[in-house]
């Protein structure tokens, strides 16, 4: 610890830079910086100033400033907001109580190196590699009236499930479709972690008599806390643009159930 | 003696529950994977066999014509390099510009280190539906400004632009952790014989990067591959986007051939399944550099 301190130290003495070495760091920072702040964070902000305004979209003079009538809007009088809340309330839920779990539960199974678990790794992962629009595809291979599924239940084309167009069904099945994805990436970011965990830690725990639960709970969770932080802003974001998949279902029947704040 | 007897017993039956655990996986990894084969398999039939017999039908001819007719109809190389072009040079920029600013803010010490960190990594972390309608209209009023509409709107080079801006976030994220691991010393006595910031960093900190940039360029070229928000955004001529949007071509008009849809996404697929299965260590190693050294 000692010697990190120092050494940041002997750093931030102050150095001598050539007027050369300055230019080459202006530019090394200017650059990257400027791209990202033209194109996310100014286009962001301008979205939020945006909200507050009146705007075709065509002509910058036309922007009239609204204040809050589009949230007014948006709040009162469009019914289909809240369904759009709703659905998205389910996602967090499903993607933080169930997705989210089960991914750290098999990364946590598979980082004990049980019987087969380099192919276990690879077939969890194997989802997250595929593009969202082949997923598409492939879900409805599954799921198309004349599907497997239908075809396993043994319903005939005309009393065939819309599993995509019945309000009763889409919202599970595309958790679904995203679960299988999002469930596989949550498995390799917390096996990442698990593996750079100091094993010590395990034994010393294992040693003082803790249960496997009770290390998991009160050793490894801690430990894993930068992991931790970066999965729960995935999972939300997840959740928060359920937009690539839906888009590609639209295709089949677009139904106001489906419909997120994204869009 | 007791002792080791119980911790025998209960080594046992740890073992006992492993192979149910493994079982148990095994299973649900079976599951996990039947989606893409049975589109595997349902690519090599025809569709009108199916329309005829029903999905469970028992195959009378299988093969690749499926493929062959995708790939005709696809247009796969002017897709193919379509992607290229997009991914190529976006990978490439999001590494330069995320190892340098991971450079910049690690070894050198300014008063707005950390919140500089801060702004690259929760800008990644921003939803693309918040930005895109600003970026479509500063696009297109670039261009005019320029004199050419479509020199950012409709052109690769927006959604170059726009891939480099928002996971240059997560590289310096992921590159700056791990710069952190290498030793000051070696800066130090970069700077002790005199090298300027320039050779510093081509010359001393590049080379060493080698392993997170490896895992991180696998990961981009991935993720930027797959994308299909942003060329469908910000590029209207359909012969400019990315392979993603060549799959529409083998949708008909009123019928479609599934099976032949099936093929075109295995093809889709091809490449970053061979990434995948080459590269597959470094998959795990690149997303778990640095997230826990911090």
């Amino acid at each position: 610890m000692k010697t990190a301190a120092t050494d940041t130290k002997t750093v931030r003495r102050r150095r001598f830079f050539s007027s050369r070495d300055k230019i080459t760091l202006g530019f090394f920072i200017g650059i990257p910086t400027f791209l990202h702040i033209a194109l996310v964070w100014f286009p962001a902000v301008a979205t939020i100033y945006l909200s507050f305004t009146y705007w075709t979209g065509i002509r910058i003079e036309d922007i009239q400033w609204a204040g809050l009538a589009n949230y007014e809007n948006i709040f009162f009088n469009t019914p289909i907001f809240y369904d759009a809340l709703r659905v998205n309330v389910i996602w967090l839920l499903w993607f933080f109580f169930i997705a989210t779990p089960l991914g750290v539960l098999l990364a946590y199974q598979i980082d004990r190196e049980i019987r087969g678990h380099k192919f276990y790794q690879s077939a969890y992962y194997l989802p997250v590699v595929l593009s969202l629009a082949v997923t598409g595809i492939i879900w409805n291979f599954l799921l198309r009236p004349d599907g497997f599924v239908n075809g396993l239940l043994g319903l005939p084309i005309a009393e065939a499930i819309s599993f995509f167009g019945d309000d009763n069904y889409n919202i599970w099945v595309i958790m679904i479709m995203a679960s299988w994805r999002h469930i596989g990436y949550i498995m390799l970011l917390y096996l990442a972690g698990l593996k750079a965990i100091d094993a010590s830690l395990r034994e010393a725990a294992a040693l003082d008599g803790a249960t496997e639960w009770q290390t998991f709970m009160k050793v490894i969770l801690p430990a894993m806390r930068p992991v931790n932080i970066i999965i729960l802003v995935i999972t939300i974001i997840e959740s928060l643009r359920a937009f690539d998949g839906l888009h590609h279902l639209r295709r089949s029947r677009w139904t106001a159930d489906s419909r997120c704040i994204g869009l | 003696m007791s002792m080791m007897v119980k911790d025998k017993k209960k080594a046992h039956a740890q073992q006992i529950k492993d192979r149910f655990i493994s079982i148990f996986i095994g299973i649900f990894a079976l599951v996990w994977l039947f989606p893409i084969v049975w589109t595997l398999w349902s690519s090599l039939r025809p569709y009108s066999e199916i329309r005829a017999g029903g999905v469970f039908s028992p195959p009378q001819e299988l093969g690749l014509f499926n493929y062959t007719n995708a790939i005709e109809r696809m247009d796969l190389p002017r897709y193919f390099w379509n992607t290229a072009i997009i991914t190529i040079p976006a990978v490439f920029l999001i590494l330069l510009f995320g190892s340098l600013i991971a450079f910049v803010v690690t070894r050198y010490s300014f008063k707005f280190n950390v919140a500089m960190l801060l702004l690259f990594t929760a800008g990644n972390l921003l939803p693309a539906q918040l930005v895109f309608i600003p970026v479509f209209k500063m696009y297109l009023a670039i261009g005019d400004a320029v004199g050419d509409r479509r020199f950012l709107y409709d052109s690769p080079i927006g959604v170059i632009l726009i891939h480099v801006a928002f996971q240059m976030g997560f590289a310096t994220f992921v590159l700056s952790s791990y710069m952190k691991t290498i030793p000051k010393e070696i800066s130090e006595s970069a700077l002790v014989d005199g090298a300027s910031v320039f050779t510093h960093f081509f010359k001393v900190m590049l080379p060493l990067l080698r392993p997170p940039l490896a895992s991180l360029a696998v990961l981009m070229t991935t993720w930027i591959y797959n994308d299909f928000f942003w060329a469908l955004v910000l590029m209207s001529t359909d012969n400019k986007r990315p392979i993603t949007s060549a799959l529409g071509r083998l949708q008909g008009e009123f019928v479609t051939d599934y099976n032949l849809l099936a093929a075109g996404a295995m093809i889709a697929a091809i490449p970053t399944l061979i990434v995948f299965f080459i590269l597959r260590k470094q998959f795990v190693s690149g997303l778990t550099l640095g997230s826990t050294k911090g």
